[in-house]
C-alpha cells in the first residue's frame, strides 16, 4: 500500500497546490515534495525484494494486484511494485523533485500555483512509470509524463519555449506509439498463452519460447521486429545519435527545474526501458545486434561530445554531454556481464544526480547573471565563492574524478564492457568510447576557466552577490549525494546487482555459450 | 416472456416517452404563455424530462430488461419497434447528451427569444433519436430518422437573425433532404427484391433466395443515408458549416447525440436486416465500410489541421471521431470475435459523447463571454478562466486518445477491434491520424495556456448552468478512464444482443 499512498499523496498534492493561491504554491509545494521523498526512503530502509521483477525467480517488493478491465482475452491489472532496479530510481525521482522545487523559489515567478502543481503532477507520473508493472498501466503514466512536461516547457521556458515544447512533445509522442506497436507485436504474437498485460508473464512468456507467429511473421522475424520497434521508440527518449534533436532545444528553452527533472528523471525513463524491455524480454536478439547497438552507444558518446565542443551556451554543453552520457549506459547494457548492467544502472541514478547538480548550479548563475554563455563573463569565483566551488567539484564528477560517483559508474561500465563476450571486438569499442570523457573533460576546463576565473567581467546595472542559501543548500545536496555515492557505491550498488544478477546468469550464460 | 414486472410491454419505451411527453408539455406551456422568457422553468422542465428518460434507461440496463436472461428483447408493435441492451444503452447516451446541452443552453438563451420552441425542438429531436434506437423496421428506421434531423435543421438555424446561422441550418436541409431521398431509395431496392420491411424478415428472405444487382445498389444508397447522418466522408461537408453556425450547445447535441443515433440505426440495420451472410454476392459492405472509416478518419483529420477556427476544427475532429467508430463496423470480418468489436464501437460513443459535449460547451462559454471564433482568440484564456480551459484541455486530450480520460483506453479497444478483425490497414490508419490529432488540438490547448493574452481579452461572469454541465461532463470523461470497465459491462451485452457469440 506504501506505493499507492505515495501516489496518492502526490496527485493530491498537486491538485491542491494548482488550485491554492500563488503565494503559497512553492512553499506547499516543496513540503508535499517531501511525503514521497520519505515514503521512499522509508520503502528504501524496508526493502525485502529479491531479484530481477520481470523473471521467474524475482521477488517483488510493495506489490498489489488488483483487477482494472478486461480487454477480450486479457485481464489488466493495477499492477505496482519495486525491484533492486526500479528502487533507486524511484527514490532518484522524489530526491531530485524536491531539491528541483527548492531551486524554482528564485526562477520562477508567475503563474506558480500552476507550475508547482505540474512539476507535482510530473513527480506522480514519474513515480509511476518506475513502479508500474502492468504493461498497460505503465503506458498511461509513459504517456502522462508527456502533458505537465509540455506545458512546464511551453509556459515557462525560454524565447524559443512553444517549438521546443512541440518539438518535444511529438518526437517523444511518436516514439511512444511506435514502441505500443511493438510490445504489442510481442503481445499478439504470444496469442493464449498470457492472460495478463503483466511485464513478468509477458517476459517469462517470451523467453519460454511461447511466442507464435503474428500476421505472418515467424517467432523469429516477429522478435526482431518488436525489438526493432521497441528499440527505435525507447531510442529517441534516451535519446540516443541520431534520435538526440529534440533534447538540446528542450533543455535550453526548459526553466531550470524542469532541465533537472528533464535530465535527471526523464532520460532515465528511455533506458529504464530499454533495460526492462529490449535486454530483458529478448536477450537473443540484442546479442544478434550487440555490435550495432554498441555502436550506437558509442557514436552517442562520441557525437555528444563533440557536439558538446561547439556550444557556448552552458546549458547546451550539459545538454549535449548528457548524450554522451547516456551512450555510456547502452554500452554497459549491451555487454550482458554483472558489471556492464550493474555499472549501467549505476550510470543512471549517477548522471541523474551529477546532470542535476550541473543544471541547477548554471540556473543558478543564470539566475544572478541572467546570461548563460561562455566568454559573456569571468571571475565569477569571486562574487559567489559557494557555487562556483559545488560547479567545479560536480564537474570533476562529471569527468570521472575518484570518489565521486561518476568515477565509479564509468568504471563499473568499463570493466563490464572490457570482459564482454557478448558485443564482437568489445575492448576497442570500449576504448573509444573512453575518449568521449577526456574530450569533455578538456572542455568543462576550458568553459570555467573562462566563467568563473580570472578577474570579474560583466557588466550589469546591479551588484552581483552570493546566491541565496536556499539555492547553494540544495546543489550542497546534490554534491553530498555524488560524493557519498562515489565514496561508498555499495549504498545502492548491492541492491542494483541483486536486481540485475539474475538477468546476467540466464541471459548472459546462454548468450556466451553461443558466442 | 419478457419481465418488466407488472409493467405492460411498452412500459419498455419510457425513456422515449418520457422524451416525448417533455417536448409536449413544452409545446403546451408556449401555447399557454407564448414567448416566455423565464428561462429557468423551460430548462427545468426539458432537464427533468432528460433526466427522468436517463433515469428510466440506466434502471433498465442495470435490471436487465430486453436481456436475455430476463425474457429478451421486448418486440413491440409487430415487431417494428424492439427494445434490447443496445437500444437502451444509446438511449442513455441520447439522455445524457441532451441533459448536458439542455443545463448548458440555459445560460446560453438568456435573453433570447423563441425559448421554449429551441426546448421543445431539442426535446423532439431526442425522441427521434431514441426511436431510432428501437427501430426494428425500415418504416420506423426512416420517420424516426426524420423525427431527429427535422427539429435539428430547425435548431441549426434557430438564431434568426444571424446569418451563418439561417445559412448553416438551409445548407444543412438541404443536404438533409438530399441524403433523405438516397436513404429512402435504398430502402425501396431492398424492398422491391424482398418485399417485406421489418428487418429480421427482410434478413430471412435476403437468405433464401437468389439476390439480383439491385439489392447491393440498395446497400449502397442505405451506406449513404447513414453516412450522412453521421457526418462520415463523402457526405460530411454540412457538418463543419452546421457545427459552426448552429448555436454551440447545438452543435454539441447534433455531433456527439445525433452521430450516435446514426451509428445504432447503422448497427442494427447492417447486423440484424442485411447481415454480411446473407447479402454475399452483392455488395460486401465490411469492406464499404473500411474504405469509408480510412477516408473518413484521413480526409477529417488533416482536414482539421488545416483549420484556425475552433469550432471548426472540432467539426472536422467529430467526422474523424465518425471515421474510428466506423471501424466497429468494418472490422466485422469472419475472423473477428463480433461482439467485442462492436462493444469497443459502442464504448467509444458514449466516451466521445461525453468529451466532445463537453468540448463544444466550453465553446459555448466562450461564445456567451464573446470571445472571437479564431484559434488565436483563445489566447492567454487561462489567465482569465482558468477552470473552463482546464476542463477543455481535458476534453482535447481525451479526444486525442492521451491517458488522461476515458478516450484514450476506448480508442486503444478500437485498434484491438481493428486488430482483432485482422484488418492492419484500418489499425494503422487510426494509429497514425491519432498521431495527427494530437498535433491540431495541441493547437488550442497551447493558445489557452502558453499564449500572452491579448490586451482586450476580458470575461464577464461564470454562468452557473454551462459551469454545471462542464463540470459534469469533465468529472465523468476523467472517470471514464478507470472506471471504463464498468461500460464495458454494459456494451459487451449490448453488442452480444445484435450479433450472438
Amino acid at each position: 500500500m506504501i506505493v499507492e499512498a505515495v501516489l496518492a499523496v502526490t496527485l493530491t498534492g498537486a491538485l491542491l497546490v494548482a488550485v491554492g493561491p500563488d503565494r503559497y504554491a512553492a512553499k506547499l509545494a516543496t513540503v508535499v515534495s517531501v511525503l514521497p521523498l520519505a515514503g521512499s526512503l522509508w520503502m528504501w530502509t524496508e526493502y525485502a525484494g529479491e531479484g530481477n521483477a520481470l523473471l521467474e525467480s524475482g521477488e517483488v517488493a510493495f506489490q498489489t494486484t488488483v483487477e482494472w478491465l478486461t480487454l477480450g482475452q486479457y485481464t489488466l491489472q493495477w499492477y505496482v511494485g519495486v525491484d533492486g532496479i526500479s528502487l533507486p530510481l524511484l527514490v532518484l525521482t522524489t530526491v531530485l523533485t524536491t531539491l528541483a522545487l527548492v531551486s524554482s523559489w528564485t526562477p520562477i515567478d508567475e503563474r506558480q500555483s500552476q507550475f508547482y502543481g505540474l512539476m507535482l503532477l510530473l513527480e506522480t507520473a514519474l513515480i509511476g512509470v518506475f513502479v508500474s508493472l502492468d504493461f498497460f498501466l505503465w503506458f498511461v503514466f509513459w504517456e502522462g509524463v508527456l502533458i505537465p512536461m509540455y506545458f512546464l516547457i511551453a509556459v515557462w521556458g525560454g524565447p524559443r519555449r512553444k517549438y521546443a515544447a512541440i518539438k518535444f512533445l511529438v518526437y517523444t509522442n511518436i516514439a511512444s506509439l511506435i514502441m505500443f506497436a511493438g510490445l504489442f507485436a510481442l503481445i499478439f504474437g504470444l496469442g493464449d498463452s498470457i492472460t495478463t498485460l503483466s511485464l513478468p508473464e509477458i517476459t517469462q512468456a517470451v523467453l519460454a519460447d511461447e511466442l507464435g507467429s503474428f500476421a505472418g511473421l515467424e517467432p523469429d522475424t516477429l522478435k526482431m521486429f518488436a525489438f526493432f520497434l521497441l528499440f527505435l521508440g525507447f531510442a529517441v527518449k534516451v535519446p540516443l545519435v541520431p534520435f538526440h534533436t529534440w533534447l538540446p532545444d528542450a533543455h535550453v528553452e526548459a526553466p531550470t527545474p524542469v532541465s533537472v527533472m528533464l535530465a535527471g528523471v526523464l532520460l532515465k525513463m528511455g533506458t529504464y526501458a530499454l533495460l526492462r524491455f529490449n535486454f530483458t524480454m529478448l536477450p537473443d536478439v540484442a546479442a544478434d545486434y550487440a555490435l550495432l547497438i554498441a555502436a550506437f552507444g558509442v557514436v552517442s558518446v562520441i557525437y555528444g561530445a563533440v557536439l558538446a565542443l561547439a556550444q557556448r551556451d552552458m546549458k547546451r554543453i550539459v545538454a549535449y554531454s548528457s548524450i554522451s552520457s547516456m551512450g555510456y549506459v547502452i554500452i554497459g547494457l549491451i555487454a550482458y556481464t554483472p558489471h556492464g548492467l550493474g555499472g549501467a544502472t549505476f550510470q543512471m541514478i549517477s548522471h541523474g544526480l551529477i546532470s542535476g547538480l550541473l543544471f541547477m548550479t548554471v540556473g543558478v548563475i543564470y539566475n544572478a547573471t541572467h546570461t548563460r554563455m561562455v566568454g559573456d563573463m569571468s571571475g565569477l569565483a569571486n562574487r559567489m565563492p559557494w557555487t562556483v566551488g559545488i560547479f567545479i567539484t560536480g564537474a570533476f564528477g562529471y569527468m570521472g574524478l575518484p570518489l565521486m560517483s561518476g568515477f565509479a559508474a564509468e568504471v563499473l561500465v568499463f570493466i563490464g564492457a572490457f570482459q564482454t563476450s557478448v558485443v564482437p571486438a568489445a575492448p576497442l569499442l570500449t576504448a573509444l568510447s573512453m575518449f568521449g570523457i577526456v574530450i569533455v573533460a578538456g572542455y568543462l576546463l576550458w568553459a570555467m576557466q573562462q566563467t568563473l576565473f580570472g578577474s570579474f567581467e560583466l557588466e550589469t546595472d546591479y551588484e552581483i552577490g552570493p546566491a541565496p542559501i536556499h539555492d547553494v543548500a540544495s546543489i550542497g545536496v546534490l554534491l553530498g549525494l555524488v560524493v557519498l555515492l562515489g565514496v561508498a557505491p555499495d549504498l545502492i550498488y548491492e541492491t542494483i546487482q541483486d536486481g540485475v544478477n539474475p538477468l546476467v546468469d540466464f541471459a548472459g550464460a546462454a548468450l556466451t555459450g553461443g558466442a | 416472456m419478457n419481465d418488466l414486472g407488472t409493467l405492460p410491454d411498452w412500459a419498455g419505451l419510457a425513456p422515449a416517452l418520457a422524451l416525448v411527453g417533455t417536448a409536449l408539455l413544452l409545446f403546451l406551456y408556449d401555447m399557454i404563455e407564448p414567448d416566455s422568457q423565464n428561462n429557468l422553468l423551460l430548462a427545468g422542465i426539458a432537464g427533468i424530462g432528460s433526466l427522468t428518460a436517463l433515469g428510466f434507461a440506466g434502471w433498465f440496463l442495470l435490471a436487465g430488461t430486453g436481456q436475455p436472461d430476463r425474457g429478451g428483447a421486448i418486440e413491440l408493435f409487430d415487431g417494428q419497434l424492439v427494445v434490447d441492451a443496445m437500444a437502451l444503452f444509446f438511449m442513455a447516451i441520447f439522455a445524457s447528451v441532451t441533459l448536458l446541452v439542455v443545463v448548458a443552453s440555459y445560460d446560453y438563451l438568456a435573453g433570447r427569444a423563441n425559448q421554449a420552441a429551441y426546448y421543445s425542438l431539442v426535446m423532439l429531436a431526442a425522441t427521434g433519436m431514441a426511436v431510432m434506437a428501437t427501430a426494428d423496421s425500415f418504416v420506423t428506421a426512416f420517420i424516426s430518422l426524420e423525427l431527429a434531423s427535422l427539429p435539428s435543421y430547425a435548431l441549426v438555424a434557430s438564431l434568426k437573425q444571424n446569418q451563418g446561422s439561417v445559412e448553416a441550418g438551409l445548407k444543412y436541409f438541404l443536404v438533409g433532404a438530399l441524403s433523405s431521398a438516397i436513404f429512402v431509395y435504398g430502402i425501396s431496392l431492398i424492398y422491391v427484391e424482398t418485399g417485406v420491411l421489418q428487418f429480421g424478415e427482410v434478413a430471412t428472405a435476403l437468405a433464401s433466395g437468389e439476390l439480383s444487382g439491385v439489392v447491393g445498389l440498395g446497400i449502397l444508397f442505405i451506406i449513404g443515408g447513414f453516412a450522412f447522418k453521421t457526418a462520415s466522408v463523402p457526405f460530411h461537408f454540412w457538418a463543419p458549416e452546421a457545427y459552426e453556425g448552429a448555436p454551440a450547445p447545438i452543435s454539441a447535441f447534433l455531433s456527439s447525440a445525433s452521430k450516435a443515433a446514426g451509428f445504432v440505426l447503422a448497427f442494427r440495420v447492417f447486423l440484424t436486416a442485411l447481415p454480411r451472410g446473407s447479402v454475399e454476392g452483392t455488395l460486401d459492405w465490411v469492406i464499404a465500410f473500411q474504405v469509408l472509416a480510412i477516408v473518413t478518419m484521413t480526409v477529417a483529420n488533416f482536414a482539421a489541421l488545416r483549420q484556425e477556427k475552433v469550432k471548426r476544427m472540432l467539426a472536422y475532429s467529430s467526422v474523424g471521431h465518425a471515421g474510428f467508430v466506423l471501424i466497429a463496423l468494418g472490422a466485422l470480418t469472419s475472423e473477428a470475435n463480433r461482439s467485442f468489436v462492436l462493444g469497443s464501437g459502442m464504448a467509444h460513443l458514449l466516451v466521445y459523447g461525453f468529451m466532445n459535449t463537453g468540448a463544444f460547451l466550453v465553446i459555448a462559454l466562450t461564445e456567451h463571454w464573446g470571445i472571437g471564433r479564431e484559434i488565436e482568440d483563445f489566447n492567454g484564456l487561462a489567465t482569465q478562466a482558468p477552470f473552463a480551459c482546464a476542463a477543455l484541455t481535458v476534453f482535447l486530450f481525451s479526444l486525442a486518445g492521451l491517458p488522461l480520460g476515458g478516450g484514450f483506453l476506448s480508442k486503444f479497444y478500437l485498434l484491438l477491434a481493428a486488430i482483432d478483425g485482422e484488418v492492419a490497414l484500418l489499425a494503422i490508419a487510426l494509429v497514425v491520424n491519432s498521431a495527427v490529432s494530437v498535433f491540431y488540438y495541441t493547437r488550442v490547448v497551447k493558445a489557452m495556456w502558453v499564449e500572452e493574452p491579448a490586451d482586450d481579452l476580458a470575461i464577464e461572469g461564470y454562468p452557473s448552468g454551462l459551469y454545471v454541465a462542464i463540470t459534469f461532463a469533465v468529472v465523468l470523461t476523467v472517470l471514464l478512464l478507470p472506471g471504463f470497465g464498468f461500460v464495458l459491462e454494459f456494451t459487451s451485452t449490448a453488442a452480444e444482443t445484435v450479433v450472438p457469440g
